[in-house]
């Protein structure tokens, strides 16, 4: 029954899972520390628009998916400033607009939403050796630039006005973190899709927080997590035929459940 | 320690206005190396929100703010909301934004009397806890300017004592100069070099013998405060030699225009 397991389209869907769980560990953790749930949400459905427009132009979708993030972080890091909407208003805002229009130009575009749910709920058994490539290197890409941001993203979500008057410049990290994010949404949108990335970013770091000590055990455990996740979501896929992504998102979702009852059992 | 020919922060004519309040009046202060400068005034006075202007955090409407080039900055910020998200022990709360050694993180800590404390958890601090540990945080980045805005906040009355006289012995002996906001008017009038009165404007301001014998100073605090400080400055001056040696600035002088007056 899981013979397909040792088949190259699944070992290549497993490799791009993990490229993807490596990062989504690390990134999930400043999410939950920032408080940004929301906002990786609202870019990840500014991806559906750019990889709309990615297929209208006949171009990368993923390249514009991260064109398109990028613009409307910049849009939100300016609106962040003014004082008239709540920023969660905000975001609610764009969040569905970009959603809406997303749908509605792959909809002209290809004559049906339906054949590209893909994009929405991910196609990880269809990644190709190309993609895979991709996934890894944006992935090592991301993690220098996280590596490099780590001590001051942390200083900025414990008291941000602290670290900026110590010396910390806190726009460029915070413009640095959008555009990983914006890329990370990018290379996922074909492991777990738009629609459930926030979902694999957000759900191993929470669960990470209660196991974790320090910040930097909680990048790890919320790594290990979203390693298991997609592994247990692959293989579910595998066994019972379940579409992956949501697989795998669901994977996530079963570890939390399960680590709710660990918890209250000590 | 050079006390250099530029003060470590300056603010001249600022000015900040939020919608169609005005919360800082052309408002201008030094601060120098070595020197204590306080910051008192009621409740919405803008003591806070000019820390944060000289600090950078928040632009002005109008006039300067000059801090001098790389300046190490140690901030104990008024508020410190606790985040529930973020797993954070002292130990690694203390190494925030500049790394320490062990031996020296744990000898800060000692310093304000919280070493015990190294490896507790930060949401379980008291606030009392909390703020010892902010201020031996910023002592860790060895600052040449310190900003403490209400550093003794939810400090018992005789922990509050020994903080201000750890807080005038730093100066003294590190030499940094330290920008502090404060409602303890006893203390302030012990330690402090300069005082400003802040009410949006600055009321007066000097040394602070010259300070609470102003009118200004009555009008803010009303005479009760007048005679508590006058009373406690007599009985203090009996068991600390040290202070009142540095009132260079004796002179308090006074500004009589502020809008809510007229």
């Amino acid at each position: 029954m899981l013979d397909i397991i040792t088949e190259p389209f699944f070992i290549r869907a497993l490799l791009a899972g993990l490229a993807v769980a490596l990062i989504a560990g690390p990134i999930g953790c400043f999410i939950v520390w920032r408080r940004m749930a929301y906002f990786g949400e609202t870019l990840a459905h500014a991806g559906l628009l750019g990889a709309g427009l990615g297929l209208l132009f006949n171009a990368s979708t993923a390249l514009f998916a991260i064109v398109v993030s990028v613009i409307l972080s910049l849009i939100l890091l300016a609106l962040r400033r003014q004082k008239q909407l709540p920023v969660d208003t905000i975001l609610g805002i764009l969040s569905h607009t970009a959603l809406a229009l997303g749908i509605v130009v792959i909809g002209l575009v290809t004559g049906a939403i339906t054949s590209h749910l893909d994009i929405l709920f991910g196609d990880v058994l269809t990644v190709s050796s190309a993609d895979l490539i991709e996934v890894w290197v944006v992935t090592g890409i991301a993690l220098v630039l996280l590596g490099y941001l780590w001590k001051d993203m942390i200083a900025i979500s414990v008291h941000e006005d602290l670290a900026r008057a110590e010396g910390i410049n806190v726009p460029r990290a915070e413009l640095i973190f959008m555009l990983l994010i914006a890329f990370v949404t990018a290379i996922s949108m074909k492991i777990v899709g738009l629609l459930l990335i926030t979902a694999l970013t957000v759900i191993p770091a929470a669960v990470a927080r209660r196991l974790s000590p320090t910040p930097e055990a909680m990048a790890v455990i919320s790594v290990i997590l979203a390693v298991i996740a997609v592994a247990a979501g692959l293989l579910m896929s595998a066994a019972w035929g379940t579409v992956a992504g949501p697989s795998v998102v669901l994977a996530a979702g079963l570890l939390f459940v399960l680590t709710l009852a660990w918890r209250r059992a000590t | 320690m050079l006390k250099g020919n530029e003060p470590l922060v300056s603010a001249r004519a600022v000015s900040l206005r939020v919608g169609n309040r005005l919360l800082l009046d052309n408002v201008s202060l030094d601060v120098w190396a070595g020197t204590i400068v306080t910051l008192i005034g009621p409740n919405g006075a803008g003591k806070s929100t000019l820390v944060k202007v000289l600090l950078g955090l928040i632009p002005s409407t109008s006039g300067e703010v000059h801090l001098r080039k790389n300046l190490r900055v140690g901030y104990v910020p008024q508020r410190f909301p606790v985040q529930p998200n973020v797993p954070l022990a002292v130990n690694r709360l203390m190494t925030l934004t500049k790394s320490a050694p062990p031996a020296e993180i744990e000898a800060a800590l000692q310093e304000t009397g919280v070493g015990h404390l190294k490896d507790a958890r930060v949401e379980q601090l008291s606030g009392g806890e909390l703020q010892r540990v902010l201020l031996a945080r910023a002592l860790l980045r060895n600052p040449e300017l310190l900003v403490l805005d209400e550093p003794v906040q939810a400090v018992d009355f005789h922990g509050e004592l020994k903080l201000y006289e750890l807080i005038s012995r730093i100066r003294k002996q590190r030499g940094c100069g330290i920008l502090m906001v404060s409602h303890d008017l006893h203390m302030v009038m012990a330690e402090s070099d300069h005082v400003i009165c802040l009410n949006g404007h600055v009321c007066c301001e000097g040394g602070p013998t010259a300070v609470q014998r102003n009118p200004e100073f009555a009008k803010l605090f009303g005479p009760a405060a007048v005679s508590m400080i006058a009373a406690y400055t007599h009985h203090h001056d009996h068991d600390h030699e040290s202070h009142g040696h540095h009132h260079h600035d004796g002179d308090g002088h006074a500004h009589h225009h502020h809008p809510r007056d007229e």
